[in-house]
């Protein structure tokens, strides 16, 4: 495409409004408006240039902030959509229960929820999609304007044409006493007020904060590395989280975390006391009830000799000996466990008797471990316990047999074959919690005399090695975001013009207000010509009365 | 006397300051011609030294409570809500001394003692710290949300004082229908101050015992004459007022008795208003903002946007995120008060796309701050009473 050649003899890329030189205006829209679009410096944006190519209308399409924001509002209302009900993730059931479970809490609104998949809204296709176009829209956006903005703010010479700061929403001209004075006056009071200032040929220009307008580039860097560091969570090794259920004096494998055993010293839960903790919190824990002080796991961890081969224990090394805490997890070689939960008084091991029925009279006790239970148990005198059949979590009878729903011991139930010396073909009998069973009318039995209990903490292990990553999108987020609002670009073009008149200009990307309170202490003390703010017709009132402020 | 007195005397303090200042604040407004002229009047210099004399006991509130209790007073809703009232003043001090209107001042003052009276209907009480709050980033989170949310908070106010400017009251359309339904309410929210602290007075709370949405029994105090009964409700209270209708497991009877009183007493109080002035309650507010300019005022409702949205990306994101890594191993989970918080924070982005290039100034972008405004409060109360997560305070 061919180039735009100005009358001051600057070549400008095709498709610019404002010259980069010297701002005469290039189009003959510019030319016939009062005031100019000064967003981005009347540049050539690729997407107000081209428009023939499919690729033209894609990079069009994300280009344009109507688009951008239709996608943020459209991420905005199916997120909202997604705190209607309960997501998945939160819902205390398995997959194949979901629908019944938001039908019987929702009724029917439950039962459109979950058909629509809106109660797992944040994994859905569609909302990824989403993410992935507001992805593509702030990239394309930003490539689209911060070159050009780039290059005319570069390019942009003292003085600018009169026809170009004619066209500036803060605009005045009139003669004044003397006009050289005056120039010299306001480059001192702008230097004063931190301005950076050019003179050249009797114009000036000052300028402040330029680096204000690469703020929403900044930011829009900081949300790219954000959104591409949640990407990389799907390369296997970059994110690790696993969920580990561990018994009071269990050791266990690190699930995720290859080499590395912990175990369970004790898991302690605490709740606050009238008695025993600072009396300001005594109304509260009068009026509430329980409050819950702390939920702590003690650990071992170990780690395996480097050549042991995977499940050999038998070289392993304490690493530490720590306290887990509710928001102080375990940290070792880049993985953190965390307590997330717990299960009180898991039943542990069970100690029965065996007695003769008619006599009362005990052969001996015996206990069970209810996760690891030995065959038999002998109990001297030639009497035997074995142990025929164990169901660790009995639920009924299907099918004609005891039936075990999971192999946690909740509610554990055993099949005895009781030998004695009086029987010694042994008598069957179906033992469980408050029930006893047997074929055929028993002369011993298994007494239930007491229960052994243990907690098990459920711990969360985490490696996220997107983690870093991650805060830097947000600082770079934060150091753009703020970088744009706490500062603004303010520019000030002052220039003679016939005999003692002075033509003053002036632009900022936001906060005229603020800038006018500048302009007024430079106007006063250099005795410029009053101007007006085209957009603001209020103030004359106040301005006319004296001090602005 | 002990901290915790010393305490709320200093909020008591602080909420008298408020009121006072507002008629200072409503004097340099009245007694103006125009902006100009207001903008130096003795009554507005009188007005924002009381207001700060508020806000310092404000702050002493805050300081004796965390030194009662020996963690920031920001960790249930009364202490929640009490902070916000108290940043919206500082926000509001912040503003005036960039742009030196009272008119902003005599908006921002009653909002914020609404807003510290609707806070101490919670239970005041120091409460300790369960496990998952104790944390420092729960200082640092919070009070960071916290001031963000009070400075966008600005922006609505100034927005408000706009609307009523410049619109057409004496006239039927759209905005005035609008307008008066933001100041209706307002109206409901002290509808619920009122039937609240009228109700605690009788002193008529009423136990129950329900079964909840998980099939277990619980018990439930009502303070309200208890019109919907929790689901298989028994009242423990003998002669207590029985409920007229019982609810499913699902929906919290209690809330909803509470929403229902306070909308009656609301509505009564509105009509009331209205039989007695006959004609749009927003046309007594009117004259306070018509001095305002309108440029400025949607300057300032932009200069706040800008000033509290980083403050509220780092409170509400970045701090967020970095405690919710330590507390609950992952940075974000989709819990509803993170999701509102990313729809607020996604709003307030959509407000300055569409100022910056879609030229959306004026009334619209008024509009857009009242809306973010309405997003925050729906964050801090609906979200917490109706959809559970797991921030739910108290
Ligand atoms: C959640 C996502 C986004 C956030 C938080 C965000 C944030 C921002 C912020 C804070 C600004 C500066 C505004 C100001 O200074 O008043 C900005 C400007 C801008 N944003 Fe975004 N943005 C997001 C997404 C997008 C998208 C999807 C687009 C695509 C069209 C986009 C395009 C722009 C453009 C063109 C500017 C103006 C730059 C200028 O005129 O100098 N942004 N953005």
């Amino acid at each position: 495409m061919s180039k735009i050649k100005c009358q001051c003899g600057h070549e400008n890329p095709f498709g610019t409004v404002l010259c980069e030189r010297c701002g005469r205006p290039q189009t003959e829209d510019a030319i016939n408006s009062k005031t100019v679009d000064m967003r981005y410096e009347g540049s050539a944006r690729r997407s107000q240039t081209y428009k023939r190519t499919i690729i033209d209308k894609i990079w069009n399409f994300f280009s344009s902030v109507k688009i951008g924001i239709s996608i943020i509002v459209a991420v905005l209302a199916t997120s909202a959509i997604g705190t209607i009900f309960p997501q998945k993730l939160y819902v205390p059931v398995s997959d194949a229960e979901l629908g019944e479970y938001y039908e019987r809490l929702y009724g029917i609104f439950g039962v459109i929820y979950y058909k629509l998949g809106f109660h797992d809204m944040y994994n859905s296709w569609w909302f990824i999609t989403l993410i992935g176009m507001l992805g593509t829209s702030i990239i394309i956006a930003s490539v689209d304007r911060v070159i050009p903005l780039y290059k005319s703010l570069k390019m942009q010479r003292t003085k600018r044409h009169p026809s170009f700061m004619k066209r500036q929403r803060i605009y005045g001209s009139g003669q004044v006493n003397d006009a050289d004075d005056s120039i010299n006056k306001a480059a001192i009071k702008l230097k004063e007020l931190r301005y950076n200032v050019k003179i050249e040929d009797g114009a000036i220009l000052a300028e402040k904060n330029r680096f204000s307008r690469w703020g929403p580039y900044v930011n829009h860097t900081g949300l790219i590395i954000f959104l591409s560091a949640i990407l990389l969570r799907g390369i296997p090794g970059f994110y690790v989280d696993e969920t580990l259920w561990i018994r009071e004096g269990e050791m266990l494998e690190i699930p995720g975390a290859p080499g590395y055993y912990i175990e369970n010293n004790g898991f302690t839960i605490e709740n606050y006391s009238i008695e025993e903790d600072d009396e300001v919190f005594s109304t509260a824990l009068e009026r509430v009830g329980m409050i819950p002080k702390n939920y702590q796991t003690d650990v071992s961890l170990y780690k395996n000799a480097d050549d042991a081969l995977p499940g050999q224990t038998e070289n392993i090394e304490l690493v530490k000996d720590e306290s887990i805490i509710v928001n102080h997890p375990l940290t070792f070689d880049g993985y953190s466990v965390f307590q997330m939960d717990f299960r009180l008084d898991e039943l542990k091991s069970m100690t029965f008797q065996l007695t003769e029925k008619a006599t009362e009279e005990s052969l001996g006790e015996f206990t069970i471990d209810l996760i690891n239970p030995d065959d038999k148990y002998e109990l001297g005198n030639g009497a035997i316990v074995e142990v025929k059949e164990y169901y660790p979590d009995y639920d009924g009878i299907k099918d004609g047999e005891p039936y075990s729903k999971s192999p946690i011991p909740n509610n554990p139930a055993f099949i005895f074959k009781m030998i004695t010396p009086e029987k010694p073909e042994g008598e069957m009998s179906f033992v469980a919690i408050r029930q006893t069973l047997e074929t055929e009318e028993n002369d011993y039995k298994a007494n239930f005399l007491s229960a052994e209990t243990r907690d098990i903490s459920g711990l969360t292990i985490r490696k996220d090695r997107t983690l870093y990553l991650l805060l830097f999108g947000g600082i770079v987020f934060m150091i753009g975001v703020s970088q744009g609002s706490y500062w603004n670009h303010r520019r000030i073009w002052i220039q003679k013009g016939e005999e003692n008149e002075i033509l003053l200009a002036s632009h900022t990307n936001k906060n005229w207000f603020a800038l006018r309170k500048e302009i007024e202490q430079v106007r006063e003390y250099a005795d410029l010509p009053q101007y007006e703010d085209r957009e603001d017709t209020e103030s004359e009132l106040d301005d006319e009365e004296g001090d602005f402020k | 006397m002990d901290f915790a007195s010393l305490s709320s005397n200093l909020l008591l303090v602080s909420f008298i300051a408020y009121l006072v200042a507002t008629l200072f604040f409503g004097g340099a407004v009245k007694g103006a011609k125009t902006e100009k002229a207001y903008q130096n009047s003795k009554w507005g210099t009188i007005g924002i030294t009381i207001t700060i004399i508020g806000f310092l006991t404000h702050l002493g509130y805050f300081i004796t409570r965390w030194i009662a209790s020996g963690h920031a007073p920001v960790s249930n809703m009364f202490e929640f809500v009490t902070a916000f009232g108290m940043m919206i003043v500082g926000a509001f001090i912040l503003l005036f001394y960039m742009y030196r209107t009272p008119s902003l001042g005599l908006f921002a003052l009653p909002i914020a003692v609404v807003i510290i009276g609707y806070a101490s209907m919670f239970p005041t009480e120091i409460t300790p710290l369960i496990p998952a709050l104790k944390s420092y980033w729960l200082t640092v989170h919070v009070i960071t949300v916290v001031i963000g949310e009070a400075i966008l908070a600005i922006s609505a106010v100034a927005g408000l004082v706009l609307l009523l400017k410049v619109t057409d009251l004496t006239k039927k359309s759209k905005q005035r229908f609008w307008l008066e339904s933001v100041i209706f309410t307002i109206v409901l929210v002290v509808g619920f101050i009122l039937s609240s602290s009228m109700f605690s007075i009788m002193g008529n709370e009423a136990e129950f015992t329900y079964i909840d949405k998980n099939g277990d029994p619980a018990k439930i105090e009502y303070i309200y004459p208890p019109i919907f009964g929790m689901n298989e409700y028994e009242a423990l209270t003998p002669d207590a007022m029985t409920p007229l209708f019982e609810m499913p497991a699902i929906v919290n009877a209690k809330t909803l008795t509470t929403f229902v009183w306070s909308v009656a007493t609301g509505i009564v109080l509105y009509l009331l208003i209205r039989l007695i002035i006959r004609r749009p309650i927003a046309t007594l507010f009117q004259p306070f903002a018509k001095k305002a300019n309108t440029r400025l005022m949607d300057e300032i409702g932009y200069r706040s946007v800008l000033i509290g949205f980083p403050v509220f990306t780092l409170g509400a994101l970045v701090f967020a995120m970095i405690w919710a890594h330590e507390a609950w191993s992952r940075f974000w989970g989709w819990d509803p008060k993170e999701v509102w918080a990313l729809i607020t924070w996604l709003f307030y982005a959509a407000f300055l796309h569409l100022r910056l290039s879609r030229g959306w100034e004026g009334e619209k972008s008024a509009w857009l701050a009242v809306i973010g405004f309405i997003i925050i409060m729906f964050n801090l109360i609906a979200v917490n009473l109706i959809l559970a997560g797991l921030h739910s305070y108290a």
